[in-house]
C-alpha cells in the first residue's frame, strides 16, 4: 500500500505574494517598487519650477536621437551607393546628418542648463556623470560616422586623424583607416551604448525627480 | 561645399564663421529659454 504523500499546495491569494521564500524575482520586484514606483516612472504632474523652456532641451535631444537612429537604420539597410547616388538616399543622408547636428546642439544646451542649476545635487551625481559619458561616447560615434561616409571627405578625415590616433597609442586597436571597423562601431556598438545609457539617464532622472532650484526651501545648497 | 570656410581671428581665438554663428545662436537660444514665459497647463503643481 503506497504511503500517503503530503502535497504542498501552491500559495493562493494576495497575502501569499508577500511571502519571502528566497525568490529573487520577489526581491527584485520589491526593490523596483521602492526605487522606481510607477507614479515616479510615468508622472502626470511636475513641480511648478519645471515650467521653463530650459527643461525642454533634454527632451529635444531625445527626439533628435530618435531621428538619428531611425534615419541611420534606413541608411544601413540601403548602403552607400543609395545614400550618395539617389535623391531619396541623399535626403535620408541629410536627415541623418542634420538630426545629429540638432542632437549635439541641444545636448550642449541641456548641459549648460544642468551645469548652471547644479543638476548633480541631492544624490544626482551618477545621473550627471552618465550624461558626461553619453556626451563622450556621442563624440566618438559622430567621428566614426564621418569616417563611414564613403566619400573623399571621409578619406581626408581618416588620413589626417590616423597620426593623432597613432600618436596617442590608441591606433593599434582603433584604426581609422579600417572602414569595416569604423562602420561596425558606428552602426552597432556605439549607438547601442548611447541609447542604453540615455535610457538609464532618463530612468535615473525619473527615480529622483528634477532637482530643486538653488535656494528653494527644501532643496540642498550647492 | 568645395570652398573652405572663412575664419574669424581675434587674438588667440581662431574659429570659422559657421561654427561662430552656431555657438552665437546657441547662446541666444539659451538666454531666450531662461526668460521666455512657459505656458502653464493644468498638469503642474502650483
Amino acid at each position: 500500500m503506497p504511503e500517503a504523500t503530503e502535497v504542498k499546495s501552491a500559495p493562493t491569494g494576495s497575502g501569499a505574494l508577500d511571502t519571502d521564500d528566497g525568490s529573487w524575482t520577489l526581491r527584485v520586484r520589491r526593490w523596483v517598487d521602492r526605487v522606481l514606483p510607477m507614479d515616479r516612472l510615468l508622472p502626470h504632474r511636475q513641480p511648478y519650477y519645471v515650467g521653463s523652456w530650459v527643461y525642454v532641451f533634454g527632451v529635444i535631444t531625445i527626439a533628435a536621437l530618435v531621428w538619428v537612429v531611425v534615419s541611420g537604420v534606413v541608411l544601413s539597410f540601403m548602403g552607400p551607393q543609395w545614400w550618395h547616388a539617389s535623391s531619396l538616399g541623399r535626403f535620408f543622408n541629410s536627415l541623418h546628418f542634420w538630426s545629429v547636428q540638432l542632437f549635439f546642439i541641444f545636448m550642449v544646451l541641456h548641459l549648460w542648463g544642468q551645469y548652471f542649476m547644479a543638476g548633480w545635487r541631492d544624490g544626482r551625481a551618477a545621473t550627471w556623470m552618465i550624461g558626461v559619458v553619453i556626451f563622450g561616447i556621442s563624440i566618438v560615434t559622430a567621428f566614426t560616422g564621418y569616417l563611414s561616409q564613403q566619400n573623399f571627405d571621409s578619406q581626408f578625415i581618416a588620413i589626417n586623424a590616423k597620426d593623432a590616433m597613432n600618436g596617442s597609442g590608441i591606433g593599434a586597436f582603433f584604426n581609422v583607416l579600417n572602414f569595416g571597423q569604423m562602420y561596425g562601431l558606428h552602426v552597432m556598438l556605439l549607438p547601442i551604448t548611447v541609447t542604453f545609457l540615455v535610457v538609464v539617464h532618463i530612468v535615473m532622472v525619473r527615480a529622483r525627480g528634477v532637482v530643486k532650484p538653488i535656494g528653494l526651501e527644501g532643496g540642498a545648497q550647492p | 561645399m568645395d570652398t573652405p570656410a572663412q575664419y574669424f581671428d581675434w587674438g588667440f581665438i581662431h574659429i570659422s564663421y559657421p561654427n561662430l554663428i552656431v555657438i552665437g545662436l546657441m547662446l541666444v537660444l539659451f538666454a531666450v529659454a531662461l526668460v521666455a514665459p512657459f505656458p502653464h497647463g493644468s498638469d503642474r503643481d502650483a
